[in-house]
């Protein structure tokens, strides 16, 4: 069943318009700047609610317009169960994150700068999983990756944020390219545009040969963007942007953007042996991994930038792991995570906030002065520990239910996911227990509660983990259960709740916990154990990236000085072989080569100036002195002024005569000044090249011209401005008319170029000397000035 | 006519492409002033050259009376040899000042922009 409905085209419009009176506001109202920009996606958010209904029904909203038609692209938008929860997380989240940067950026100088760039994001994140058309997709779906680069590097007077920047739009613009070209198979292969008609299209993408290719092209880009390993470095990276855009970007949204288009896609790419090999595989990796890597962090916002990843990886591999239950399994962690990790981000900022260091091993004992962020620290950390009553239980028994039924080697994914479980079990209470427990280190002066939006913002998104948990079977219908459906391509179930069953996935779930909890106590140890064991690696994908950037400068830098020598002969040498082959190759390959002409029949006269011509040129050649090549210069001149003479042009006669005067008096002047020798003093070795390449060029135009001459003549042009000169132009001289007024507007043109060229030369012949050395030289520069060495 | 013509232009291009090859700045003035000319016959070639009449209407007529020569190629021509005029002008202006500055005519010695112990670019970010 599908709707139509432009409302939810109109919602997209809501955070570029926020984002472009961002600036405005702040500078003119400052106080209620933030809270005025919350309203915008609040109101989307609001919109977006009045669909809950009708896609809870199966009901699929489209709307949209012609882009551009005459590639077939559409600007639409599809409302269904997968994108309506997203698009309700990212308003949703966006409107606490706004609110929640107002407090925490203070009266910071780039505000207005920092919440365009935030709500362009978010403008560019809902178009994302809005987006029908897959144009209109990997737009926004770049977007996201500009809009990122911005946030990260918006401290971009440090040189680690701005290689963070560069990072995180190097790998994820990198991936965006591979969609593309994933898209654009998609679209030649099986002629299919946007997502509804790859939703229907069943088989269809499936069965095509290019399925492997477009396997991997789209995978690129999802692995790149929801950072699977090894490409992950430019995730933990990304937390030199400010705090509220860790929390947004880089664990509730933009991240999974990767794991949107894998849900989006698996009804028409998954199920196959290369899905549910590859996916798995990489997600369990950057599951454990990732989770690893958070222990070895102390930075609290680099604990959970690990976590995310690890999280990540969670998703993957459940996408990846094809049954119903798993894809449920992953919505569910998935909504459940948005809110925990965006609210244990808050915290992190919080604490940062309150205590000034975000070092675990720094801080303690802040129960007292931060009793608020305290609770909605423990409020995220149940849930991300998958504690009963709050939604990460829901998910956290799914993902086991759904990994328990499976074959061995859901057996090894089932590993990984109680292994990975309960390494995230233990980094979510060092970052929402350790630092408000035990005794606080005198180095932290003065702890406080910051401003109610620093406290509330994440205390309601572990409120709604709560309510989830609690209300569980409104939530599943209202948001899972649409949401599993859409991503499994057919109704889906799920009727989990709060209430522990007596079952393999408890007991699992209760093992986690206890492993957890062991983890927890040991972690210091455990971190240095890490950090140790990882030293001793050395390298890591992170040092690879810094290697190969360096690389690409080298390889660049090496690249131009091949192409751009600064030796002008081997421009010029180029150059003229490549108009050579230009004219050479297609008449030789085609066989078009000229007929040997006839001799032709001219008069004495006209023999006798073609051959002034060549005796012209030969002794500007072999000029010995420069007396000799300026009168052989103008001898060939006069000569061709001559021949145009003969051949009825006296326009063209008269200028070349005056042009060919003026030439000789000028050059005359210049070289007698610069007692340079015209002549050429190289041994026939070296000359032999060049004389090659010159009568290669020189005999390819001359039959190139041969061969156009033996064609017929097109008279079409000449023969209207000869009918039209007089009658229409009131001109007798046919030339003259169609330069002053067929063509007057070139004329003037050129006019203007010799005025620009005779103002060149003024100022050229203005500007004082100014030697190498810096001193003024002699206007005669008959020698280099005494000292100077020239190599 | 255009035969002799294509051979003529042919010349004019292989020479005015040696004196170009040149690593003097004077020798390549001279190739330049050269392959302007070979350009013009060129053109004036391809409109064909078998009519010798001036392109030029009678006082007591509205079209030429006889045949006349291809007037389309002469009106390019026309602006080609002023505009290669003051291209040479100027460049030969420049190399003058060039030698004044440097010291030097010789293209290989001329390296300012690019020069020859190029340092690479920054690696940081």
């Amino acid at each position: 069943m599908m709707g139509s409905d432009t409302r939810f085209l109109l919602i997209l419009a809501l955070p570029f318009l926020a984002a472009a009176l961002a600036p405005i506001l702040f500078r003119r109202l400052p106080a209620i700047a933030a809270a005025g920009l919350a309203l915008f996606p609040a109101a989307a958010f609001a919109i977006l609610l009045s669909a809950l209904a009708p896609v809870a029904g199966g009901t699929a909203i489209l709307a949209g317009f012609n882009w551009i038609p005459e590639l077939g692209i559409h600007f639409s938008v599809r409302l269904d169960g997968l994108s309506l929860v997203f698009a309700l997380l990212i308003t949703g989240i966006g409107t606490l994150i706004v609110l929640y940067a107002g407090a925490y950026l203070g009266q910071h100088r780039d505000r207005g700068r920092f919440f365009a760039f935030i709500l362009l994001f978010m403008g560019a994140m809902l178009g994302l999983v809005l987006a029908d058309d897959l144009a209109t997709l990997f737009v926004f779906w770049e977007m996201t990756s500009v809009t990122s680069f911005l946030l990260i590097g918006f401290d971009h007077e440090r040189e680690a944020a701005r290689r963070a920047a560069i990072q995180a739009l190097a790998i994820t613009g990198g991936g965006g390219l591979a969609l593309l070209a994933g898209f654009l198979t998609i679209r030649e292969v099986a002629g299919l545009g946007s997502m509804t008609q790859i939703l229907a299209s069943g088989e269809a993408l499936r069965m095509t040969a290019a399925y492997p290719a477009i396997l991997i092209l789209v995978l690129c880009g999802a692995f790149t963007k929801s950072a699977q390993m090894p490409f992950h470095v430019w995730l933990p990276n990304a937390m030199e942007a400010p705090t509220p855009v860790s929390a947004y970007l880089h664990s509730a949204t933009m991240v999974k953007a990767g794991v949107y288009l894998l849900l989006r896609l698996n009804p028409a790419l998954g199920g196959t042996a290369l899905w549910e090999t590859i996916l798995p595989a990489f997600g369990s990796v950057t599951l454990v991994g990732g989770a690893l890597l958070a222990l070895r962090a102390s930075d609290l916002k680099m604990v959970l930038a690990y976590t995310t990843v690890a999280s990540l990886g969670l998703l993957v591999m459940l996408i990846g792991a094809g049954s119903q239950e798993a894809v449920a399994a992953a919505v569910l962690y998935l909504i459940a995570h948005s809110l925990f990790k965006g609210g244990l981000f808050m915290v992190a900022g919080s604490i940062d906030h309150g205590a000034g260091t975000r070092d675990i091993e720094r801080l303690g004992g802040l129960r007292a002065a931060m009793p608020l962020t305290f609770a909605a620290a423990l409020l995220c950390a149940l849930s991300m520990g998958g504690v009963t009553p709050l939604v990460g239980f829901l998910a956290k028994e799914t993902i086991y239910h759904a990994l328990v039924e499976g074959d061995a080697a859901s057996a090894l994914l089932l590993i990984a996911a109680v292994a990975g479980n309960a390494l995230m079990f233990a980094a979510a209470f060092l970052v929402a227990l350790a630092p408000f427990v035990g005794d606080r280190p005198g180095a932290i002066a003065h702890p406080h509660e910051g401003p109610p939006a620093l406290w509330l913002a994440p205390l309601v998104l572990g409120g709604l983990g709560l309510a989830a948990g609690l209300f569980a079977p409104a939530f599943h219908a209202a948001f899972s259960v649409p949401m599993a459906s859409s991503a499994a391509g057919r109704p889906v179930a799920i009727d989990i709740g709060i209430a522990p069953h007596i079952n393999l996935p408890f007991a699992l779930s209760l093992a986690t916990i206890a492993i957890g909890i062991v983890l927890y106590l040991t972690a210091s140890r455990l971190r240095r154990a890490l950090v140790r064991g990882l030293e001793a690696i050395g390298w890591g994908p992170d040092r690879g990236f810094d290697q190969m950037m360096r690389g690409l400068l080298r390889g660049a830098f090496g690249i131009t000085r091949i192409l751009q020598n600064g030796r002008l002969d081997i421009y010029i040498t180029v150059t003229f072989t490549v108009i050579a082959l230009a004219v050479w190759l297609p008449m030789t390959l085609t066989g078009t080569l000229p007929a040997v002409p006839v001799m032709p029949h001219l008069r004495f006269y006209e023999w006798m100036v073609l051959a002034l011509i060549l005796i012209g040129i030969f002794a500007v050649v072999r000029a010995k002195n420069r007396l000799t090549a300026i009168v052989s210069l103008g001898i060939q001149g006069f000569a061709v002024a001559l021949l145009f003479m003969l051949l009825g042009a006296p326009d063209l006669s008269f200028t070349q005569f005056m042009v060919e005067t003026l030439s000789v008096v000028v050059l005359a002047l210049v070289m007698t000044r610069l007692r340079l020798s015209p002549s050429d003093h190289r041994p026939w070795r070296e000359m032999l090249p060049d004389v090659a390449l010159a009568v290669a060029g020189g005999a390819g135009i001359g039959l190139f011209l041969l061969r156009l001459t033996q064609r017929p003549f097109d008279n079409a042009l000449s023969d209207f401005f000869t009918a039209y000169s007089r009658t229409i132009a009131h001109g007798r001289n046919i030339v003259n008319v169609i330069i002053v007024d067929f063509r007057g507007v070139d004329t003037m043109g050129e006019i203007a170029v010799v005025m620009t060229t005779g103002l060149a030369i003024l100022a050229l012949i203005g500007i004082r000397v100014i030697r190498r050395d810096g001193a003024p030289a002699a206007v005669s520069p008959a020698a280099p000035a005494a000292g100077e060495a020239r190599p | 006519m255009e035969a002799a013509l294509a051979f003529v232009v042919g010349m004019l291009f292989a020479v005015a492409i040696y004196l170009l090859l040149s690593e003097h700045i004077i020798r390549m003035l001279l190739g330049l002033v050269l392959l302007g000319n070979g350009v013009n016959l060129l053109i004036f070639a391809a409109g064909r050259a078998s009519a010798v009449a001036p392109p030029i209407i009678p006082v007591d007529a509205d079209v030429p009376s006889a045949v006349t020569a291809n007037p389309l190629p002469q009106a390019l021509i026309l602006t080609a040899i002023v505009i290669s005029f003051s291209f040479f002008a100027f460049l030969l202006v420049l190399a003058y000042r060039v030698y004044q500055d440097l010291g030097t005519d010789d293209t290989d010695r001329m390296r300012l922009a690019e020069p020859e112990d190029d340092d690479l670019p920054p690696l940081g970010y």
